[in-house]
């Protein structure tokens, strides 16, 4: 589990986020939803550290991560795997070594075991076989898959995602999605998912926080987002007509 | 201000560079890709220019001893001396701190853009380290190198530029480049070519760690790395003589 206590953030004076607070559960994908710009990669970056808060706490488990000096964060971060936005493979190794690279630089496992944990990875991710690539002839959603792979390669406690569909066919970001959630329930860890993707909230949202304008205007479930009257919420979820009438359908019928 | 700011960073990167590899196999993997990549990928730019400066060099110095009291083999000794001193690392670095700078700055620029040196830190790797450190190394062991090369080069060049001219006989040339030769003037060479290699990588590597924004940022921080890594050398060049001869 984390928790994040009152977080403030500005950069050169500007705030961009608003004294956020909120606790994300262990085998559950946990949300944070909003528009483009209102802080959700922030959040996140710094909730691993990438980005020193202003204020406020954030605990793994029930250490508190904002007080540990670089050696005891690093060791957290052992337990982090993260699926950046664009994918962020390294482009000068292919698929097999993009996965193996924390395992290169962090464990003693010989040559075998390190290749059959990248194949398990790349099984878990549907992509078997894709070891030799190159990552500049993958498609968007190969991309994603390589990024999965390798962020759960050490076998994380905590997995981040940056916008995990973004870029990506409606389909294929359904695909992607489960697979996320799958992998969620599986290894039984902590996963927080910025999205912007309304599909997502509904097939995956078990436990969100709505950010407008870098506060945190809204929280719950999927479910409750259907009946919500929370102003902001409502324009950004269901923002075309058709949506609305599809929600208007669904509340209807039950 | 905003001098003193990047000077804070820059000596702020160095600083974080030094800490203790994660795994050491690794780092010397990286080394010696460095290693290849800015000796032996250099290598062809900096023979032709060195080969081209010595040949231009006795060219100069032969037409401008001509009809003179002063003997032919000061050519040899004038080319073998200024190639030694000034020619062979300073304007060899110049070059490199344009191809390797550019390189280096518009690879980490990429790298820090797309995300990739997030990936790593998330993974808990010393970015500095692993991405700055090896890289600095790569040129401290390479550039010296080079820049012997270049001055063997250079001399050549001047040979092959007397011989194809008959400005000077060629036995004069080669007396001129054995005369008065002082040892001491290859370890300053050395001296020279492992500071500027330090400067060019750390300068370079410097603009693009830090680079925000987009593509056009790239762009800008490699020319940076450039134009700062070049003025280095040169501020460099003329400490070091201060402080050497
Ligand atoms: N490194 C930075 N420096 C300054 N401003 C930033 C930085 N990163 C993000 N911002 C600003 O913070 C706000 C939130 O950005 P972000 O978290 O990326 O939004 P999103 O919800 O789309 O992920 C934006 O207005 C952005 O301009
Ligand atoms: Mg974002």
């Amino acid at each position: 589990m984390i928790r994040i206590e009152n977080i403030c953030k500005s950069f050169d004076g500007t705030q961009v986020l608003f004294d956020i607070s909120a606790s994300f559960e262990r085998g559950k994908t946990n949300l944070i939803i909003g528009k483009s710009g209102s802080g959700k990669t922030v959040l996140v970056k710094t909730i691993i550290g990438l980005l020193p808060v202003d204020s406020g706490n954030v605990f793994y488990g029930d250490d508190n991560f904002t007080e540990m000096n670089f050696k005891q964060r690093k060791h957290i971060r052992m337990q982090i795997g993260m699926l950046f936005q664009g994918g962020a493979l390294f482009d000068s190794l292919n698929v097999e070594k993009n996965i193996m690279f924390p395992l290169q630089m962090f464990t003693n496992l010989t040559l075998k075991e390190k290749l059959a944990r990248v194949d398990e990875c790349l099984d878990r991710v549907n992509l078997a076989g894709a070891n030799k690539r190159n990552t500049g002839e993958l498609s968007g959603g190969m991309r994603k898959r390589v990024g999965i792979a390798r962020a759960i390669v050490m076998r994380p406690k905590y997995l981040f995602c940056d916008e995990p569909n973004s870029g990506l066919d409606p389909k294929t970001a359904l695909v992607i999605d489960q697979l996320i959630k799958e992998i969620t329930i599986d290894y039984d860890i902590t996963t927080i998912i910025n999205t912007h993707d309304m599909n997502s909230v509904m097939e995956i949202g078990e436990n969100i926080i709505f950010l407008h304008n870098g506060h945190c205007a809204w929280r719950g479930n999927r479910k409750e987002v259907l009946r919500s009257d929370h102003e902001e919420l409502e324009s950004f979820i269901f923002a075309s007509d058709f949506l609305k009438k599809a929600r208007a359908a669904i509340l209807a019928e039950k | 201000m905003k001098l003193f700011y990047h000077i804070g960073r820059y000596f702020i990167m160095l600083g974080h560079m030094l800490r203790k590899p994660e795994k050491s196999g690794m780092y010397w993997q990286e080394i010696l890709r460095q290693m290849y990549d800015i000796g032996v990928g250099s290598l062809p730019i900096v023979a032709m220019i060195s080969f081209f400066i010595g040949a231009v060099t006795s060219v100069q110095t032969a037409f401008q001893l001509l009809n003179s009291f002063i003997p032919d083999y000061y050519v040899g000794f004038i080319v073998r001396d200024s190639m030694l001193l000034e020619l062979a690392p300073t304007i060899t670095c110049l070059a490199l701190a344009g191809k390797i700078g550019s390189n280096i700055a518009s690879e980490l620029g990429t790298m820090r853009i797309t995300e990739q040196i997030d990936a790593l830190e998330i993974m808990g790797v010393n970015t500095e380290g692993y991405l700055v450190g090896p890289k600095i190394m790569g040129a401290i062991i390479m550039v010296p190198f080079l820049i012997v090369i270049a001055a063997y080069l250079g001399m050549l060049g001047g040979y092959a530029a007397v011989a194809a001219t008959d400005a000077v006989e060629n036995p004069m040339y080669i007396k001129g480049l054995l005369v008065w030769f002082k040892p001491y003037y290859i370890n300053f060479m050395v001296i020279k070519s492992v500071v500027f290699g330090f400067l060019i990588t750390s300068i370079s590597a410097y603009h693009g760690y830090y680079v925000k924004g987009g593509a056009l940022e790239i762009g800008k921080a490699s020319t940076k790395a450039v134009v700062y890594s070049s003025i280095a050398v040169l501020l460099a060049d003329y400490v070091l003589a201060i402080l050497l001869t």
